[in-house]
This record gives C-alpha cells, sequence and structure tokens, in this order.
C-alpha cells in the first residue's frame, strides 16, 4: 500500500503494469476525495455565510452572545486543565495500586534494598528463583529517598544561604540602578534548561569535585551526590532570591522605619526586624524550592548516578526517585512488569511529598499576608 | 502664679535656617525655632506643610529617604544633629519616635519593649533588662494591662495599646526627647485620650514635639505651638496665645477653620 501510495504521487517508477493500473485507480479515487472535501468545505463557508447573513440584523444582541461565548470558552479551558491534572494522578494512582498488589506497602515505604532490574517477576525462571527470597526486598525505597534527600539538602545548602543573602542585598542596599542589573541577570538563570545544568555538573562540577578530592586525600565518587546537589543548588538559587526579594519588600516600611528610629544601624533592622517579619513568607519560599529540588530530574539523571546506596556521605554516589523512574520507564521494558509498575509507585509518593511542600508553602505565605493586611 | 523669670524655661533644642529639599522640590524654607525643655511643642498646619519633614530632622530620618537634602544648623545641647560627622545611629539611641501608625514588630511584647535595651547594650543582666521593659511600660501606662502576657504577640493589642508600646519602646532607650508624628490619628477617641494623658505625664520627663492635625489635641497637650504652612514657620508662641490670640491671618485662618 505504501508502495502505491509513492507510485500514484510519482516518486517512483511502477515496476509492472498491475502496479500502475491500481496506481491510476489511487490517483483516480484520490482526486475525487479531494474533490469531495473541497466541495463540502465550500458548502459549510456557504451555509455559514448564509446563516450569518440571516441572522445580523437590528434586533440581534450580538454583544450579549459574544459574552456567554467567551465565558463559555475560559471556563472550558480551566476545565481542561483541571481535568487532565485529574487524569494523570488517576493513571498514577491505579498504576500503584497495582504494584501494590504485587508488593507489600510495607516493604515499599520501609525496605532499605533497592535494585528492580535484577528482581523478576516471581518464579520466572531458575536464576531469578535464587533472587525470589529477595525479590520484594528488592523494592524498598528507603535508599531512593534517602539519596534524594541527599541530594536536596545539598542544594538547599548551597541555594538558601546565597539565594537569601542576594535577595537581602537586593531589596535593602541596592540602588534602583543596581537592583534593575542584578534582579533580571538572576532571573535569567532560571531561565537556563536543566539539560544544562545537568551536563555542567557531569562534566565540570563533578570531576572538580572528585580532583579536589584527589588533592586532599578524599575519596570522591565520580558521580558524587555533592556535584549534584550543588548545581542543583546553583538552578535554585534565583527561585529563591526572587521569591525572598518579594517577601522582603513586602514588609512594611514602617517597622523598618521604627527600628530606625530606635537608633538600629542597617543590619540590625534587617537582622532583628525585617528578617523575622518576613520569616513566614520565606519559609513558604524555601518550601517550594525544596519540593522543586525533589522533583528535578535531568542534573540528577546525568550527574547522581544510578547505584541505591544507602548513604548520607555527601561524596559518594546516591540515586534519586526521579533517576529511578528515569531508568525504570526508558528502554525496552514489559509495560505490566512489577519493576515498571514500581515507577509509578515512585512517581505517587513524590508526587504525595512535592504537593504536601506546596500546600505547606502557600499556608505559610498566606500567614505572612494576613500579619499584615 | 509664678514669676516670669521661672515661666522660662530652658532651651532645649535650637535649629537655625533649617532647609530641606526632596530632590528640586524644597519642602522646608528657613525655619528656626526654640525648643524649651521638659514641655510639649506642637507643629500644627495643614497637609503638606512640612511639619512631619521638620520632626522628621530632629533625629535624622530624612537620611532614609535617598533624594532628601537637609541644610541649616540643629544644635540639641551640644550635639550638632545635622553634622555629617554626628552619628545618626547614636543620635536616634537619645531621641525617641513614635509614628502615625502603631509599628510593633513581630515579637512578644518584652521584646519589643527590650529591642532598644538589647541593641545599645545597656542592660547588664536579665534581672536589669526585665526592670527597664517593666519602667517602661509602667511610664507608658500599659504595664497594669500588660504585666500578666508579656510572652504574647505585640501585633494582638488593640490599637491604642500597640501606640502605647511603641512609646515604651522609645522610651526603653532612654532618650531626653520624644518625637511624635501624628501618634493618634490612627486611633478612637477614648485611645487618643489615653495618649494625650500620657503625652502630660511625659512631659515631666521627656521634651516632647507633636505633630497634629487635631488643633483640639494641640490645644489640649501643648505648651508652645508652631504653625507652618507651605514649608515655612509661620507663627510660633505660647499655645494658648496662639489659639486665642494669633498674630498672622494665615494662622487665624487655619485655627478657625477657613482654610486646611
Amino acid at each position: 500500500m505504501a508502495q502505491l501510495v509513492n507510485i500514484a504521487a510519482g516518486y517512483i517508477k511502477a515496476p509492472d503494469a498491475v502496479m500502475a493500473a491500481q496506481a491510476e485507480l489511487l490517483r483516480a479515487a484520490q482526486a475525487s476525495a479531494d474533490r469531495a472535501r473541497s466541495l463540502t468545505l465550500a458548502a459549510v463557508m456557504c451555509v455559514g455565510f448564509f446563516y450569518a447573513f440571516w441572522r445580523v440584523s437590528p434586533e440581534l444582541r450580538a454583544r450579549v452572545l459574544c459574552e456567554a461565548f467567551l465565558r463559555r470558552l475560559f471556563f472550558l479551558s480551566a476545565v481542561v486543565a483541571i481535568l487532565t491534572t485529574i487524569g494523570i494522578v488517576a493513571s498514577l494512582l491505579f498504576e500503584a495500586v497495582r504494584f501494590f498488589r504485587e508488593i507489600s506497602l510495607f516493604d515499599f515505604f520501609f525496605g532499605t534494598h533497592w535494585s528492580p532490574m535484577t528482581a523478576l517477576r516471581p518464579g520466572d525462571t531458575a536464576a531469578a528463583d535464587e533472587f525470589v527470597a529477595g525479590s520484594s526486598g528488592s523494592f524498598g525505597m528507603v535508599p531512593v529517598m534517602a539519596g534524594t534527600l541527599l541530594v536536596a539538602v545539598i542544594a538547599m545548602a548551597v541555594a538558601v544561604p546565597i539565594g537569601l543573602f542576594s535577595a537581602i542585598y537586593t531589596s535593602e542596599f541596592a540602588s534602583r540602578r543596581v537592583r534593575n542589573i542584578v534582579k533580571p541577570t538572576l532571573e535569567v538563570l532560571a531561565g537556563v534548561p536543566t539539560v544544562v545544568y545537568g551536563f555542567f555538573a557531569a562534566l565540570t562540577a563533578a570531576p572538580f569535585f572528585r580532583d579536589l578530592g584527589l588533592v586532599v586525600g578524599l575519596d570522591v565518587s565520580s558521580q558524587s551526590a555533592l556535584a549534584a546537589g550543588g548545581v542543583m543548588g546553583i538552578m535554585i538559587i534565583p527561585f529563591i532570591s526572587s521569591l525572598s526579594d518579594d517577601v522582603i519588600t513586602a514588609v512594611p516600611q514602617s517597622l523598618r522605619d521604627g527600628a530606625y528610629g530606635l537608633g538600629s544601624t542597617r543590619g540590625e533592622t534587617i537582622i532583628r526586624v525585617v528578617l523575622p517579619a518576613a520569616f513566614p513568607g520565606l519559609v513558604g519560599a524555601f518550601l517550594l524550592a525544596i519540593s522543586r529540588a525533589i522533583g528535578e530530574t535531568m542534573i540528577v539523571v546525568m550527574a547522581a548516578g544510578v547505584a541505591a546506596n544507602m548513604t548520607i556521605n555527601p561524596l559518594e554516589s546516591v540515586t534519586t526517585v526521579t533517576v529511578q523512574i528515569v531508568m525504570l520507564l526508558t528502554g525496552d521494558n514489559e509495560f505490566d512488569s512489577v519493576k515498571t509498575l514500581s515507577a509509578f509507585a515512585l512517581g505517587m509518593t513524590l508526587f504525595v511529598i512535592t504537593l504536601l511542600l506546596n500546600v505547606a508553602a502557600l499556608t505559610a505565605s498566606r500567614r505572612l499576608g494576613q500579619r499584615y493586611e | 502664679m509664678d514669676t516670669v523669670v521661672d515661666m522660662a524655661k530652658a532651651i532645649k533644642i535650637q535649629a537655625k535656617d533649617v532647609n530641606v529639599f526632596y530632590g528640586e522640590k524644597q519642602a522646608l524654607n528657613n525655619v528656626s525655632i526654640d525648643i524649651e525643655d521638659r514641655s510639649v511643642t506642637a507643629f500644627i498646619g495643614p497637609s503638606g506643610c512640612g511639619k512631619s519633614t521638620f520632626l522628621r530632622c530632629f533625629n535624622r530620618m530624612n537620611d532614609v529617604i535617598p533624594s532628601c537634602r537637609v541644610e541649616g544648623s540643629i544644635m540639641m545641647g551640644d550635639v550638632d544633629v545635622n553634622n555629617p560627622q554626628t552619628d545618626p545611629v547614636l543620635l536616634r539611641a537619645r531621641i525617641g519616635m513614635v509614628f502615625q501608625k502603631p509599628n510593633p514588630f513581630p515579637k512578644t511584647i518584652f521584646e519589643n519593649v527590650a529591642y532598644g535595651p538589647r541593641i545599645h547594650g545597656l542592660a547588664q543582666s536579665k534581672a536589669e533588662l526585665d526592670d527597664m521593659v517593666e519602667d517602661s511600660l509602667k511610664k507608658a501606662g500599659l504595664w497594669g494591662e500588660v504585666a500578666d502576657r508579656l510572652a504574647d504577640q505585640a501585633t494582638g493589642l488593640s490599637g491604642g495599646q500597640q501606640q502605647r508600646l511603641c512609646i515604651a519602646r522609645a522610651i526603653a532607650v532612654g532618650p531626653d526627647v520624644l518625637l511624635m508624628d501624628e501618634p493618634c490619628s490612627a486611633l478612637d477617641p477614648i485611645a487618643t485620650s489615653v495618649i494625650e494623658e500620657l503625652i502630660s505625664e511625659l512631659q515631666q520627663r521627656f521634651t516632647i514635639l507633636i505633630v497634629t492635625h487635631s488643633m483640639q489635641q494641640a490645644a489640649r497637650v501643648s505648651q508652645k505651638t508652631a504653625y507652618f504652612h507651605l514649608g515655612t514657620l509661620v507663627e510660633y508662641g505660647d499655645t494658648k496665645d496662639v489659639f486665642t490670640l494669633p498674630k498672622n491671618e494665615q494662622t487665624e485662618a487655619y485655627i478657625s477653620g477657613k482654610i486646611g
């Protein structure tokens, strides 16, 4: 058939008379189909034109109809966004439930061994039989979660001080001119694709930390949590600095005046009055940043490694929830295997965690808003 | 009645030819004034006449506004307020300020009052700090209301209580002068009368400068009144004279309600 289409279109020569005749028929059929399509289109246009022409009259209140149409359009868009979200969550939930039919909740959430690639379906082959005993144990998400948290903690350790301090600088010290340069520049950082950060982490940061480790006599893995977390921290800096700047700027000037009036220096005013006043909002900003760090994928895929080590040593290689999901769902996999399903369970867990963090962040910043009208 | 000599009090602050500019715009024009020690001086005048700007000159609060420039000399004792060599941080420790809107810090009542003594290192021990806080709250007439809830958030107090807390906070640093920028404009009449009584009491210890929009308030609490109009000091004298026998017709028009 594909050959026929090509012959009919004249891309290739027909190999024999039968094919040529068939191609001729196909061409005729296509031509008549084209004609029919044009005619239908013309007919629809005519009908539409005459309908519109017939409706146009002084009595028609087109404005009201337009408004109603627009309102429905906007409502529909909102509904589509919400429905797709619900759909995604539902499919996640559905697959996760299938996974938990195979592996118990307890083993998944509290198991300390993660190696889904070696765990075949129970009773599959003799080779697998040796592993059956440990089969359920290899879906323990604790080491994966620990790796995720370790990378996120390192990222926050980098991003919170730098982001917060730069926010304090732009909001309290910088002149308007400096602020107008520094703020957009920081926000450009937020526009760098994460894959770029990823190979920066894998090709620049990780070797750097390894070489540094050699110099001081430390054994640093070439895919260290430190490199991945550090680069992720750099990625989050603009996020934190931008949100914190907004929060600090929102602290009423009257509080600063009060502090200055009592003879506070600038530093005392910021540390003792402005930051405590901004605290709930800052916590909100940090929580949002953590939830981004936990959900971040590209950097860790490229720089953190895949071995599920249970460690808090930042110099070792760790793996994260997002990396494991990528590993489980890319490449040739049977879709019904427990190992594929475990990706959905991991995804579900991740989703619940970031959801909770986001809700907490929103609550925290709302509390700030209430305090100052 | 005492003799005239007893009535004349010592001069606490002497301002001479003060000019203030916001960018190109001149907000105050050659204002000279002598403020008496331990008295209440009221600054009155229509909005935008420069009275608040003038008040903020005494503790260099105008430094906070980038485009603002102050000229002239203000002598407080032997301190040259407007001299660039004078440290505004030390100056503000000697001059308390109370603002239009109560602005307690988002801390506990105790921490609000203890803030000043803490940053200036005035208390040597916890007990001394406790005493300072209690003393300041007593002077501000708030002790009885908050003695049993010093650990509560200050933002939970009523507006009038918050404003008295701000006064206590200012007093705790041990100033000689209190600047009050329309301290009652955000308060209801009852809270206002409490603050006014308080001002009369505080006058025993402090030199008070108060900006107010309420002429009744100026008449009730002050001994001296200064009337400002369009950045100039139009009339300055004993409050009873300014209100009963104004020398200037602008002043008379303002206090009789014809302008402003």
